[in-house]
């Protein structure tokens, strides 16, 4: 149904979005750990603070059928609806779209009428997204000013091979087709984010789909064959632009965050492992002149541990890595959180200047060896992973699972899932909220969370 | 060819302005982007171009057709073209897929072009370009080509008024925060535009 005003969710710039009112609600993936027995879902959390059922999943939506391995999800529409090269104001944000990373399947899911009981709308198939895309493995989820877009891991030909990014129309969901014209040297895929100010779009590199269904193959992580590089791309003429290379011994290269603002032409992605010491950094890119540029902006060393507290794959090591495995950047570009699931520290970096990042928050939320404990739980399992930020940035909610094979082999002895909240100071700081924790989830295991109206990751400005 | 006439067409002029498709929220988001009020002016340049290209185009088009086609004929053409135009917009509204931001003055002005044109803006100054000046009997029409330049301009200064007043007032005073609240969904009554400059055409 076309809107007579702008869908209120829309902020024409990430500033004025920091003014919106606080979420009273959020959707959350859920995994079956197993991935066989049960289909993955999508829960209802219940934000409102005044509610009897504040901080508990209020409902679950399962998915048609199992092994979809839930992921990343997002919206049809947001604010880059109100861009002003093709606007349509008009729309609503009402649908989710749920790729299924392990199925190659996509949920259509319809949050109205109402938003707490979601209904699936339409399943794309996997058949039919290859035969239109050449594309597997659908996972990351943007609304784009002309389209949905979404970045791939997998192609047509087998696990071997890497995939990139595809389109949907943002009205029928109808996959468009493959967003590239030239791919130029990129072959493996993860993340993908722009700067819409710049006509850039952004990749990142986590490897093929044989390098991380079953787990993490440790011949390939130590033979420096995962991806090791971000891309930069022509967003308008689609083409690949410059290969940003770190460096082989920087293993796997997820999340991008860009600066919101869109006259800011920089932005920080995350390394899992470094193989040369097990650390984990964060990385800088910036335009410089009419180059991209890439440097460390901050490295996390690990932690050496008593092996006997180390899962097989670390024990030789006798340390933990702290593996980043998200990492979220608040609507005013100040703040930059940082999940090290392996070490189970969370961080808050203060990143008014990009290039000088300041440590203003750590916590320990769970964690390989000496597990940081939460007040309402005592010792976690798991560690803080995917992290979302509310558009005020005051409210900051972490969940514990990463990815169904990964989990079994890092956290061997199981994975009981949690939410955490933390509540972020404006000037700098954060603290664990001691009465928020999400525990029941009926033996699944929570994954990405987004806020009910959109969050630090939802949406793409072109004001500033 | 009537002051009401003109008067008419720099009305739809106005009409278009208001659009922010129609490009005054591009003028605004270029200033902001490079913090420059001349970059604002600037881009009317384009956009006006592309505007009056669009128009042109329409001008042409029924001063060609009215050479080959009676009148009548035209009348019932033009009135389906419109009705066909505003069922799209009501059924089915879709708009030019358009990516690009960074984008140089020609391609402004293109963008400016194809989004009028998509929109039907050309076509719906129909009624004032159909038959009101075909003189009695056949031959060529006196007039025809100073009266279709004169519409592209009135109608384009009108447009880049109320468009360029707009720009002013949301870069220097009120902010991009009015687009939440005032940017109506104009697309519903530019389809009636369209079904009333259809029935114009058609008994004008």
């Amino acid at each position: 149904m076309a809107r007579w005003t702008p869908d209120p969710t829309f902020y024409p710039s990430p500033r004025l979005a920091g003014d919106a009112p606080p979420e009273k609600f959020a959707y959350v993936a859920l995994l079956e750990p197993d991935q066989k027995s049960r289909p993955d879902a999508l829960g209802v959390v219940d934000l409102e603070p005044d509610s009897s059922s504040y901080g508990t999943i209020v409902s679950t939506l399962e998915m048609p059928s199992p092994g979809d391995e839930l992921h990343h999800f997002g919206w049809n529409a947001c604010s880059a609806a109100l861009c002003p090269s093709s606007p349509r104001p008009h729309v609503e944000r009402r649908y989710l779209v749920v790729p299924g990373l392990r199925s190659s399947r996509i949920h259509i899911v319809d949050t109205k009428p109402d938003p707490l009981a979601p209904k699936i709308a339409r399943t794309i198939e996997r058949d039919e997204l290859v035969a239109r895309t050449g594309y597997t493995r659908p996972h990351t989820t943007h609304c784009g000013p002309d389209a949905i877009y979404m970045s791939a891991l997998g192609g047509a030909n087998g696990p071997d091979e890497g995939g990139g990014v595809l389109l949907l129309d943002c009205e029928s969901f109808d996959p468009l087709g493959a967003w590239e014209v030239d791919r130029g040297p990129q072959r493996f895929s993860y993340d993908f984010w722009w700067h819409l100010g710049h006509d850039t779009l952004l990749t990142s590199e986590w490897g093929s789909p044989s390098m991380f269904e079953d787990g993490v193959v440790p011949e390939k992580l130590l033979g420096r064959e995962y991806g090791h590089a971000m891309h930069v791309w022509d967003l308008r003429h689609r083409n690949h632009l410059r290969a940003l290379d770190l460096g082989d011994e920087h293993q796997m290269v997820l999340e991008l965050r860009p600066a919101h603002d869109p006259r800011k032409a920089y932005g920080f992605v995350g390394v899992v492992v470094s193989v040369e010491d097990l650390s984990a950094s964060i990385w800088l890119w910036h335009r410089e002149g009419g180059d991209w540029k890439i440097a460390k902006a901050i490295t996390i060393p690990a932690e050496p541990a008593d092996p006997d507290l180390l899962p097989p794959l670390l024990k030789d090591f006798g340390a933990v890595p702290p593996l980043i495995t998200d990492i979220n950047l608040s609507l005013d570009d100040r703040f930059l959180y940082v999940s090290c699931w392996g070490t189970g520290d969370f961080y808050q970096f203060d990143v008014s200047d990009p290039f000088t990042p300041k440590q203003t928050g750590k916590v320990r939320l769970g964690g390989l060896a000496n597990a940081g404990s939460h007040p309402k739980a005592g010792t976690l399992q798991g560690g803080p992973q995917m992290v979302e930020v509310s558009r005020d940035g005051r409210r900051i909610f972490v969940s514990n699972s990463l990815y169904s094979s990964w989990d079994r082999q890092f956290y061997p002895g199981g994975l009981d899932g949690w939410i955490a909240k933390l509540d972020a100071d404006p000037d700098g700081g954060m603290k664990v909220d001691p009465e928020f924790l999400v525990t029941e989830f009926d033996g699944r295991a929570p994954h990405q969370i987004h806020l009910e109206g959109g969050d630090a990751s939802s949406d793409s400005y072109c004001f500033p | 060819m009537s002051g009401a006439d003109l008067g008419g067409i720099a009305a739809l002029g106005a009409f278009h302005g208001l659009n922010p498709a129609m490009g005054w929220l591009f003028a605004v988001a270029l200033a902001l982007q490079e913090r420059s009020r001349r970059v604002l002016a600037a881009a009317f340049v384009p956009l006006a171009v592309g505007h009056a290209a669009a128009i042109g185009l329409a001008v042409v088009l029924v001063e060609e057709l009215q050479a080959v086609l009676s009148t009548g004929t035209l009348r019932v053409t033009g009135a389906a073209a419109l009705a066909g135009f505003a069922a799209c917009k009501l059924i089915r509204n879709r708009h030019p897929r358009w990516v690009g931001f960074r984008i140089r003055p020609p391609e402004l002005a293109l963008w400016s072009f194809l989004m009028a044109s998509a929109h039907g803006a050309g076509l719906m100054l129909l009624p004032f370009l159909v038959g009101v000046h075909v003189p009695a009997g056949d031959g060529p029409i006196p007039g025809g080509l100073e009266f279709g330049a004169a519409a592209v301009v009135v109608h384009t200064l009108a447009m880049v008024a109320v468009a360029g007043a707009i720009a002013v007032m949301v870069f220097e005073v009120v902010g991009v925060g009015i687009l939440r609240r005032a940017w109506v969904n104009l697309d519903l009554l530019w389809a009636a535009s369209l079904l009333v400059g259809a029935g114009a055409t058609l008994f004008g």
